[in-house]
């Protein structure tokens, strides 16, 4: 039998529910490796132990006394986004450093119900506004691939934490790739549900219309049994979606025979790293000897996304984040003369530089004379893409393409150069604006570092993208590659 | 050279709903500061708003009463700017699809001709909290009880013509909220308060003035006030050689006038975008058709009726209309005199009581007709004795002031003080002998042509019956014995 840290969700589960181990024993065990190396990844804002312990032994109660759901007892990390009662939740901010949540968000509610225990916080980039996790306040995760590279972001500590196998797995949030980036440059799977079957209900939001929670795993059948556990109508969210959720997991071995793959023509491009190129290639040839069947599909107006993302995301997170005004939690500045004193020294020392630069760039194309231009004008084009998919998925079941053009880049190799920044979710984006789920998980590596396969499907499609995504990684075993030195 | 003056009005209602439009605070007023103020008023992290249905069936109520469209699919948008008593630094509100287009009012005006006044349009939208600057040795406090309450804020076309036609506008507006239970209309506590866009320009001319917004105007009285002060004060800059700048004015309700807040170029620029947390309201005419059922009979309707059913004149049935409680009550108390074949009280009369006598002493104790000491029941007891000649309208007066001071009924107050008017014709000629005993000079003077003196008799022989005796009565029989 292999260590506890490298095994499943699902295994994991199934061990606490035969008393083969405890979930203290479990969670010791975790805690333990999450402590060892946080020096040297970062990958925790708080690490939460005592409670972890109490939330535990609580767990081991109910296991005890046969009260238990399918995940009681396993530990797990939520992204430092998501407000969880009594802890700390700090977006990665200055401005919320200090902020201690008086509630839970719906999801980490909803896996606390289900007797998850709660190891820490993960890093993130500040308020999610970042592609490698160097915006963070409280400093960049370090890939566990290469410590010099960068692990992505926005949720590169979930995805670093889970690639390290310091937890088995993370909640995450994904507005323009910041699930599926980080779950491609570390080599875990990456899950950004359709937007509305999670609730956003106690979700920092970036921005409202493109956020979405999910889960950053090892598999997809550990990301099917959690989704069960998060996904649903919340009545404190009016944009999560009245729809029944089906058992994830029990449609994960369906046969892909005679299942239509779209490849992407547009993802196929100048930008994609041949080396990738070549990954996605041969795990297409994986699912085509499956019996699925691969057709070229084209999304005319896909590379419009980025230009299109960068007014929608901006405008949005420029209203989000006025409420951070030092008036009533979080940064204030030291002893303002005035309001207008208040307001200025409190956003301007409690906000790092990218997401000023974004509240920047949201207010000025929501400002009069420019929201037609810009506002209006991108929220056209975004129903263009959107309407690109949907007649994609006519002709197909899912969309396959690579999700990001390269592997892990250097720390500090892109923080000079925004624009270069935001091209990292070229390929993520789409799926944000159309709303659609989409999964990324490890194919292979280019150089050394692990990529991403993205598969794309249509709303509600979760059950689709698990079961292929599943399928593959029973040919494959990439997903169970450990970085050196974390095995 | 001639003016017109031209106003259009932006009206905040309060709708009364429990809670407020998207959390699940209570809206109840007068509560410590802050403790109605959830998680999603305070703006915290992560927190999302759910729209109250109740708000949006209040606001189909006032459309529908107005003969407005409702609005299939509405969307609320965000008006961003900062204010420590906006906890999300942006308002809730709706900009470019309101929930309702377009409607009208019928207003009187003082030569009794109706006059149309168009809406434009009505929209939801979330209240602010309140700074506090008092008491806080330099601080400001803020309290965000009010934050979230929601607001259907009214728009008139530019379409009042005086400040009396505002205020005659504004006060028709506050009727029909009241008759639609959706605003308790309580302009102390801000539950009812407006907006006055004003401007002026030469009679005839087509193209309106530069206008000013005089800002929170929370009573009628000051609508009046602040908008005759501020047509003077534009008038009189204009026939100087000045002009007029577009600004945003307060007023001064201790001086009388009103004061530059900002000017144009000062103002926000509120970024208005569609809220992405809120999906778009979706109406559809069955539920359209069911809070039509709902709506009760209308300020219009109802004085239609009295005039029709009780013969009453414009002015009283507009006036007994003016509340839907006071027209209650009046019909009240002319259903429990129809109970009383063969009384002679018209309703004509019941009205002439009621808003004379019984509103004085509202007036007077500051009560509202709800509130009132003497209930429809007692009111019409009183009046059944004035029918039925047991007390003389003068003495109903003092009968109906007692009622009021001492919470009895009449009956109980005429016979307890003895008011009770004389018909018994000997104790009236009694009287009258007695009068003429003691007056023999004037009772001479009378009977040789000095008519006049026929008043003097009967005031006197009134005064001698303690003002008890039957007039009718007492001036008969006080002719043929002073005739001899």
């Amino acid at each position: 039998m292999s260590e506890l840290h490298e095994k499943s969700v699902v295994e994991l589960a199934t061990a606490l529910r035969a008393r083969q181990v405890s979930s203290v024993e479990l969670t010791q065990a975790f805690l333990e490796r999450v402590t060892r190396h946080q020096r040297e990844l970062n990958a925790f804002i708080s690490i939460t132990a005592e409670a972890a312990l109490a939330e535990a032994a609580q767990a081991d109660a109910r296991l005890r006394s046969q009260d238990a759901g399918p995940l009681t007892g396993v530990p797990i990390a939520h992204k430092d986004i998501f407000c969880t009662r009594g802890q700390k939740t700090t977006c990665g901010s200055r401005m919320l450093a200090n902020f201690v949540s008086p509630y839970d968000a719906t999801v980490v509610a909803r896996l606390r119900a289900a007797g998850v225990v709660m190891l820490g916080k993960t890093n993130m980039d500040e308020f999610a506004m970042g592609s490698s996790n160097e915006t963070s306040f409280f400093g960049p995760v370090r890939n566990p691939w290469d410590r010099e590279r960068v692990p992505g972001g926005s949720s590169g500590g979930s995805a670093v934490a889970v690639a390290a196998r310091l937890v088995p797995a993370a909640t995450a949030t994904d507005t323009g790739g910041s699930i599926r980036q980080p779950a491609a440059l570390c080599g875990v799977t990456g899950l950004k549900p359709t937007y509305g079957r999670v609730s956003r209900f106690g979700m920092i939001a970036f921005a409202s219309s493109l956020d979405q929670g999910g889960l950053l795993t090892r598999s997809a059948g550990d990301a099917a049994l959690l989704l069960g556990a998060i996904a649903g109508f919340d009545e404190r969210d009016s944009t999560s979606v009245e729809l029944p959720v089906p058992d994830y997991s029990a449609a994960l071995e369906q046969p892909l025979k005679g299942l239509k793959i779209g490849v992407l023509k547009e993802f196929f491009d100048k930008g994609l790293d041949p080396a990738i190129d070549q990954l996605l290639r041969a795990a297409l040839d994986v699912l085509r000897s499956q019996g699925a069947v691969i057709k070229e599909v084209s999304l005319p107006h896909l590379p419009l996304s980025v230009p299109t993302y960068y007014v929608v995301g901006p405008a949005e997170c420029s209203s989000n984040l006025a409420r951070f005004d030092g008036v009533r939690y979080g940064y204030r500045c030291d002893k303002p003369r005035d309001l207008l004193d208040l307001y200025q020294r409190s956003r301007g020392e409690g906000f790092g530089a990218e997401v000023k630069r974004r509240i920047m760039t949201g207010t000025y194309v929501l400002s009069a004379g420019y929201y037609d231009a810009f506002y209006l004008k991108a929220q056209r084009v975004r129903q263009l893409i959107s309407n690109d998919f949907e007649h994609a998925f006519h002709d197909v079941d899912v969309v396959i393409g690579p999700t990001t053009p390269t592997a892990a880049f250097e720390l500090g190799a892109k923080t000079s150069d925004p624009v270069t920044m935001y091209l990292n979710d070229i390929y993520t984006i789409g799926a944000n604006l159309a709303g659609l789920p989409a999964i990324s998980v490890p194919c292979g590596f280019a150089q050394g570092l692990p990529a991403g396969m993205q598969i794309i499907g249509p709303h509600f499609g979760e059950e689709r993208l698990l079961n292929v995504a599943h399928r593959y990684q029973l040919e494959t075993d990439w997903h169970r590659r450990t970085p050196a030195g974390f095995a | 050279m001639a003016w017109e003056t031209v106003i259009g009005l932006e009206i905040h209602a309060q709708l009364s709903t429990q809670s407020k439009i998207f959390s699940g605070s209570s809206t109840a007023y007068g509560a410590p500061p802050n403790a109605q103020a959830n998680l999603v008023d305070l703006a915290y992290p992560g927190v999302l708003p759910v729209l109250n249905a109740e708000a949006v069936r209040m606001a189909v109520k006032f459309g529908l009463a107005i003969n407005a469209r409702v609005t299939r699919r509405s969307i609320f948008a965000r008006k961003n700017y900062f204010y420590p008593d906006l906890p999300k630094g942006y308002q809730i509100s709706q900009y470019e699809l309101p929930i309702i287009c377009g409607g009208a009012v019928d207003i009187v005006l003082d030569d009794g001709t109706v006059k149309r006044i168009d809406v434009t349009r009505a929209h939801l939208e979330e209240d602010a909290g309140k700074s506090l600057h008092e008491g806080l040795a330099g601080s400001t406090g803020i309290d965000l009880n009010r934050a979230g309450t929601p607001l259907i804020e009214i728009v008139s076309e530019p379409a009042m013509r005086s400040a009396k036609e505002a205020v005659a506008y504004l006060k028709k507006i506050h009727t029909l909220v009241r008759y639609l239970q959706i605003c308790d209309g309580n302009m102390q506590e801000g539950s009812f308060r407006c907006d006055a866009n004003v401007s002026v320009r030469q009679r005839g001319a087509e193209k309106l003035g530069t206008r000013a917004e005089i800002k929170n105007l929370n009573s009628f009285r000051f609508v009046d006030k602040a908008i005759n002060f501020e047509v003077a004060r534009q008038i009189e800059l204009l026939e100087g050689g000045g002009q007029v700048v577009q600004e945003t004015r307060l007023y001064d309700a201790d001086r009388g006038e009103t004061r530059s807040m900002r000017s144009k170029e000062e103002a926000n620029d509120y970024r208005y975008f569609p809220d992405p947390d809120l999906l778009p309201v979706e109406i559809d005419q069955l539920y359209i058709d069911t809070v039509a059922a709902s709506l009760p009979e209308l300020p219009d309707q109802k004085a239609q009726r009295l005039r029709k059913d009780y013969h009453l004149s414009v002015y009283d049935a507009g006036v007994l209309t003016a509340s839907a409680e006071l027209a209650d009550y009046y019909e009240h108390v002319v259903r429990e005199l129809g109970g009383d074949p063969g009384l002679a009280m018209s309703p004509k009369l019941v009205a002439n009581t009621v808003m004379g006598e019984l509103a004085g002493l509202l007036n007077r104790d500051g009560l509202e007709i709800s509130a009132s000491r003497v209930t429809a029941p007692a009111l019409a007891g009183l009046l059944r004795r004035i029918a039925d000649n047991t007390i003389s309208g003068k003495i109903a007066k003092d009968v109906l002031e007692a009622m009021w001071d001492e919470d009895q009924q009449a009956d109980a107050i005429i016979d307890a003080r003895g008011w009770r008017q004389i018909t018994d014709e000997s104790a009236i000629e009694a009287a009258i002998d007695a009068v003429m005993a003691a007056n023999p000079s004037q009772l001479a003077q009378y009977r040789s042509g000095k008519d006049k003196l026929f008043g003097f008799f009967v005031g006197q022989a009134m005064k001698a019956t303690q003002g008890k005796a039957n007039p009718a009565r007492l001036n008969e029989l006080l002719k043929k014995k002073l005739g001899g």
